[in-house]
């Protein structure tokens, strides 16, 4: 199974680049849930038929809360706040891409000691989850809207999960779905906050919000 | 029974929400703090046994940031109820800019806080780490609202920031803990027991990876610099009960998932790469914390970096291991405490001059004498003088370092501390003797009391409390300090 864990690690670090170039965020949403399906699925091509119900269940829970909750949770909040689009961000798009092949040659660097103290079958997905978790970063600090850094967070913690997506067969279900929810309600104070900001300033650039500083 | 501890505020919490009336609602705010602390009091006379591999058990190191956090909370409570009488309903002037705003519905307000009472708890008795993280992460979640409670856009803009820097510091906390399954080869559980009892056989490329993870993690929501970023901000504009539980129990409970780390990695006879990284942070949260008093106009963002100061002496204390591994769990229980005392302080200070810059405050000791001489004694108790407990557990940590032939530390230690004594003292001893300057009449209510009693008590009692640990240290307390510091991993 292990070259459809590559398949999907790919999937996984192509939408990565498609959220780094575009600036709708609807587009961006789009792509949250292809990236919610990859990960739903590397847990399973990890592990050895027939598959154990804890995983299946497991499965279905990211592709629910990953996949409808949180996009539509994004989506709500679009509308709440009046956002269509990424406007000037702070590192253009262009320079973003090219910042991400770079990101993406370092978490291979960073993931080759790593790689030869773990089992086989995890050979892409290390480079894989820390590319997502770099990407996701990357996004957090050169984009102003405060909802586009919320779609960075979860870039980010998508990156994560892939991390304990090899874990998934031994760690406890509880702890899992524990993490989904807190993601979960994270976005949900998000995107209230990101309401707040919106009716509060008439606008939600974070970069405005400079007022606190010494 | 242990579970109690988190049951009561929660469902209490959960309740609040729904809840019309206000009398009941602040009832029931005291209730939940009332109902914790004899819940954790039945627990810590009598404990029962960690069982291995249990969910939650409490030990030492969890039961001194567990008490702690009863403690402080009965004191915001009591001075919540009073607070809420006062703030309810009321259109508030903006002390700065002049323009008026709402506060948030009460009811969120005290659900929020039980529930933040419940999370801190859960976060003390986890012996899962992963269970630790999602307690932790929780208290994020729940503490937001709390900051966001006075609806005008500085305190917005706090709020993003410690959701946003939070949160993406939790990740990273949460990616050391998948880090320690993969130290484990998988076939270790995350769970406290299991790790300590396998440390010697976790890889320990993967298990350092994973204790600078959980530093930098945890770190962010303790305030460790440079991840300290979100800490002044949150405090500063936070009303100044949230302040005081931010500053005096969260502070204490994300260093707890630090500690957890810490002493995995000295089973695993990595204490020297944990240890030195505790340090290096100290001492470099000191020092920028130092840098960031001199000058400082704002006096509840001076009482912000002091608690970053703080917490980067109990970083290098636990880093440092032996004597000072006690030394820095006594300063975390008296820290707290007059935080908490200095911030109920500063809330009254800014309540009745209606500024936070501390020209505008002048000679408090004339029209605020209680309030005044209790911010006196906080600023002498924070700085380490005596008879305060943070003039022992200090001097502890001191000792230590020179105990264990760590010059270089100690003399950075000292200079920290004494560049902060001074700058505090510039910021603090003008505020309570300068020149007589009566408060502004617009912003002083009159039909309340200017140092009501739901103020003083708690106050008050926070600062008994400190003086009784630097008068009389019982050897019972010290057998447990020691045990907790055993627990965190001392050398």
């Amino acid at each position: 199974m292990a070259i459809w864990t590559d398949v999907f690690v790919l999937g996984l670090v192509l939408t990565n680049f498609r959220l780094l170039s575009s600036s709708r965020l609807a587009a961006m949403i789009e792509t949250m849930v292809l990236q919610a399906i990859a990960l739903t699925v590397i847990p399973l091509t990890l592990a050895d038929h027939p598959w154990p119900l804890r995983l299946m269940t497991l499965s279905l829970v990211t592709l629910t809360v990953k996949g409808v909750l949180l996009p539509w949770l994004l989506r709500r909040s679009m509308r709440a706040a009046d956002v269509q689009r990424e406007i000037e961000p702070f590192i253009g798009y262009t320079v973003s891409i090219l910042t991400g092949i770079a990101l993406l040659g370092l978490a291979f660097l960073i993931a080759q000691p790593l790689k030869a103290a773990t089992g086989p079958g995890l050979a892409s997905l290390l480079p894989g989850a820390l590319f997502s978790i770099l990407t996701g970063l990357l996004i957090i600090v050169s984009r102003r809207k405060a909802l586009t850094q919320v779609v960075g967070y979860l870039v980010m913690e998508n990156g994560i999960y892939a991390f304990g997506a090899a874990l998934a067969v031994k760690e406890p279900l509880l702890v899992e779905m524990g993490v989904l929810l807190d993601v979960f309600v994270a976005v949900f104070v998000m995107g209230i906050t990101i309401y707040q900001i919106n009716r509060e300033f008439d606008h939600i650039d974070t970069d405005r919000l400079s007022e606190l500083k010494d | 029974m242990l579970l109690s501890i988190v049951a009561i505020p929660a469902v209490l919490g959960a309740a609040a929400f729904f809840i019309s009336s206000r009398r009941l609602r602040r009832a029931m705010l005291l209730l939940g703090s009332g109902g914790h602390v004899a819940a954790v009091a039945v627990n810590a006379v009598r404990p029962a046994a960690v069982e291995p591999g249990a969910w939650v058990g409490l030990d030492a190191t969890g039961l001194l940031f567990l008490a702690v956090t009863s403690i402080l909370f009965a004191a915001v409570a009591v001075y919540t109820a009073g607070y809420l009488g006062r703030e309810s309903g009321r259109i508030v002037n903006d002390a700065e800019e002049g323009f008026a705003f709402y506060n948030w519905p009460e009811a969120k307000f005290i659900g929020c806080l039980l529930l933040f009472l419940a999370t801190m708890s859960l976060v003390c008795i986890s012996r899962d780490l992963g269970l630790l993280w999602v307690a932790v992460e929780a208290t994020t979640l729940v503490s937001a609202p709390l900051i966001g409670f006075h609806r005008h856009h500085r305190s917005l803009e706090a709020t993003w920031k410690y959701l946003m820097i939070c949160s993406v510091g939790i990740a990273m906390a949460l990616l050391g803990n998948f880090f320690l399954a993969y130290a484990g080869h998988g076939q270790v559980h995350l769970n406290l027991d299991d790790l300590l009892s396998k440390a010697a056989g976790l890889d320990p490329l993967w298990l350092k990876a994973a204790f600078l993870m959980l530093l930098v993690g945890y770190g962010t929501k303790m305030g460790l610099a440079p991840m300290h970023t979100w800490l002044p901000d949150a405090h500063s504009e936070a009303p100044s009960m949230v302040s005081t539980l931010l500053s005096g129990t969260l502070l204490n409970c994300a260093f707890l998932g630090i500690l957890r780390g810490n002493s995995v990695l000295n089973a695993a006879g990595l204490g020297t790469f944990s240890g030195e990284l505790l340090v290096f942070f100290g001492l470099l949260s000191m020092s920028i914390a130092a840098v960031f008093i001199v000058g400082q106009v704002d006096y509840k963002r001076m009482l912000a970096y002091s608690s970053i100061e703080h917490m980067g002496i109990l970083s290098l204390g636990v880093g440092l291991g032996g004597l000072s591994g006690v030394g820095a769990m006594l300063h975390a229980a008296c820290h707290s405490l007059t935080k908490g005392m200095l911030f109920l302080c500063a809330g009254q200070l800014l309540h009745v001059y209606g500024a936070k810059t501390a020209a505008d405050v002048r000679h408090a000791l004339h029209s605020l004498p209680i309030t005044a001489f209790l911010w006196m004694a906080g600023f002498l108790a924070i700085t380490g003088s005596p008879p305060f407990g943070l003039f022992i557990s200090e001097l502890t940590i001191l000792k230590g370092a020179l105990e264990s032939g760590r010059w270089a530390v100690a003399a950075g230690y000292l200079a920290a501390l004494g560049i902060i004594f001074i700058a505090m003292a510039r910021v603090v001893l003008p505020m309570v003797f300068g020149s007589t300057r009566e408060p502004a009449a617009t912003t002083g209510d009159a039909s309340y009391a200017r140092e009501p009693r739901w103020f003083v008590i708690p106050a008050a009692s926070l600062g008994i409390g400190v003086v009784f640990l630097g008068l009389y240290m019982p050897p019972a307390i010290w057998d447990f300090l020691s045990r907790a510091a055993q627990l965190a991993g001392g050398r």
